[in-house]
């Protein structure tokens, strides 16, 4: 499988605070790979770096081989895509021209055809005139997935792309993941909902203090022990008619 | 509306205020009067027209346009509805540069208040451009920009405070309240190089603009050359403010209220609402022109007080509304 990107013993530091570890990840094309971790363990810088938004202190991050502080920027934009938390959205545009800025190399008429396609996927079709801003949030956020849809880089990265979707449009986000991976592209997203990550993702990176803990299939890699010690969880994945669901308990401050 | 039929119907209007710049002014003129003027370019009526009217009614749409479409980069740049080169100290640095220049008696040294003032918007958008390439965050350099405008109304003030004589503060004063009466083609051509490199720098960055809607994270990872456009859109917009207050002074509100005009018509893109804010900022300072002609006042009102009088309480409209945005 090719690899679209390897993160080797990533590190980045915030005022003397190291908040990604001597990170290691790699992502082949076709697989959909789950950040999980709590807030703050991690999940956004690591997927900072891996586009080559965090500076490293240490460690190297290569998109389809290259190393990513050689990368030109139009060479990055090719090899990866990348959704950010940032939900805002500075000018009321219209949807259609919001979600053609994910393929600004492609001729007008090109990408004009590519966000409408990308906005019917993700569920707004009819609404490609309509402005950003007279939109509901989670509508908003769909606009924004069919912008990282746009593009055609073989690396999609996505922070928290369920984050603000009511449940239908989570699954529908997460089922388009999986087409793209389907399609051959690497995918990378981070999750806070644990039965979501199970369900989509190929495998689970588990993040705690910056530092990865466990990288494997979902539920090899949420063991109770990867539980407690990322999320203070006392439980475990358990076999159901839809998969494997979590049933765990907040674990008591002290225990 | 689209955005050609918009910049149509702009333009448009701008030929009329160009037409309505030649007809009205202090001297009422006759239809004898202006069949004259056409007629026979020695005489008294073809001067008023060509030699006094007509330079200034330009002069007025091209500082419009510049402002307008400096003010239309700046916003798109910052995200910002509150946002253009008076707000960033960019015309204060102007103003400032034509100040020292006439305390120091250069004042009847032709072309020397002009350079200063562009010399001076230069040196305020470099420091910009350094902030906005150290600090990617919009409302970083908006704080920065208040503070450097700050300063630089402080280094104003102390320029009238040392003025050697009355005369001299009078001078810088009535400079400073900005003003197209009196400009002759050569103020207008000395800026020519100076508006078209920074028109260009401006256009330049208009893709960059567009993807910045999206942050600048998204920005980041568009492939675009983010830190030569957002140095392209602070130095057009320099430019272009610098050359502007070095042909009337200062104006204010233009650059703020040109692009709130047209916004809504045109759908927020940053990089289609440029030539839609320059047109409709010639527009708005051809006509405040006019009116300051044409308002009966012993004294001519200057064009930056027409400006404020009318842009302040625009201003506070569209904070009012821009914060019900930002509430939403």
């Amino acid at each position: 499988m090719t690899v679209r990107l390897r993160l080797a013993r990533a590190t980045v530091t915030r005022e003397d605070m190291t908040v990604l570890s001597n990170a290691t990840l790699t992502v082949s094309a076709g697989e959909i790979v789950g950040v999980v971790g709590a807030n703050g363990a991690g999940k956004t810088t690591m997927l900072r770096a891996a586009v080559g938004l965090a500076q490293l202190v240490g460690g190297t991050v290569e998109l389809s081989g290259a190393d990513v502080r050689r990368l030109s920027d139009a060479r990055r934009a090719t090899l990866a895509a990348y959704l950010p938390q940032e939900r805002r959205v500075g000018w009321n545009m219209s949807a259609w021209r919001i979600a053609a800025l994910g393929a600004l190399d492609a001729p007008p008429a090109q990408s004009r055809m590519r966000a409408y396609a990308a906005l019917a996927r993700v569920g707004l079709a009819g609404l490609e005139e309509r402005g950003v801003l007279e939109m509901s949030g989670g509508e908003r956020a769909r606009v924004l997935l069919a912008r990282l849809l746009t593009s055609d880089a073989p690396l999609l990265v996505a922070d928290e792309p369920a984050a603000g979707l009511d449940p239908d449009a989570q699954l529908l986000a997460l089922e388009l993941f999986r087409d793209e991976a389907h399609r051959g592209a690497a995918v990378v997203i981070t999750l806070h909902d644990l039965n979501l990550a199970v369900r989509f993702c190929d495998r689970l990176v588990v993040l705690a203090g910056g530092a990865v803990i466990a990288d494997a299939p979902p539920v090899e890699a949420l063991s109770p022990g990867v539980l407690a010690t990322a999320f203070r969880l006392n439980g475990a994945l358990q076999a159901g008619p839809h998969g494997f669901m979590l049933a765990a308990d907040r674990m008591e401050d002290g225990a | 509306m689209s955005v050609l039929q918009l910049n149509f119907l702009l333009a448009t209007l701008v030929a009329i205020v160009l037409g309505a710049g030649l007809a009205l002014g202090e001297t009422p003129l006759t239809f004898v009067q202006f069949a004259e003027a056409f007629r026979d370019p020695a005489s008294g009526p073809h001067d008023v027209l060509f030699a006094i009217r007509l330079p200034r009614t330009v002069a007025a749409l091209v500082v419009g346009g510049a402002l307008g479409l400096a003010g239309a980069v700046m916003q798109g740049l910052l995200r910002n509805p509150l946002a253009d080169p008076g707000v960033l100290g960019v015309a204060g640095g102007a103003g400032l540069g034509a100040a020292t220049a006439i305390a120091l008696g250069f004042g009847a040294v032709a072309g020397a208040v002009e350079i200063a003032a562009l010399a001076a918007a230069l040196v305020a958008g470099a420091v910009l451009t350094v902030l906005a390439s150290r600090f990617r965050e919009p409302e970083t350099l908006i704080l920065f920009g208040v503070a450097l405008s700050a300063f630089l109304g402080a280094l104003t003030s102390l320029v009238f405070n040392m003025a050697p004589s009355p005369v001299t503060l009078a001078e810088v004063f009535a400079w400073l309240l900005g003003s197209v009466a009196n400009r002759d083609w050569f103020d207008i051509a000395r800026q020519i190089p100076a508006l078209l490199v920074g028109g260009g720098l401006c256009i330049y960055s208009a893709r960059g603009l567009s993807i910045l809607t999206l942050g600048e994270e998204a920005a980041a990872l568009s492939g675009l050359p983010m830190r030569r456009l957002r140095g392209a859109a602070v130095a057009g917009a320099s430019l272009l403010t610098g050359a502007s207050v070095a042909m009337a002074g200062i104006v204010g509100f233009i650059g703020l209220a040109a692009p709130h005009l047209v916004r809504a018509a045109v759908g927020g893109d940053p990089a289609r609402i440029l030539l839609p804010s320059a047109l409709a900022g010639a527009l708005l300072l051809a006509s405040a022109d006019i009116a300051a002609r044409i308002i009966p006042t012993d004294i001519e009102l200057k064009l930056g007080v027409v400006t404020a009088l009318f842009g302040a309480p625009l201003f506070a409209i569209i904070a009012w509304r821009a914060a019900r945005n930002w509430r939403a």
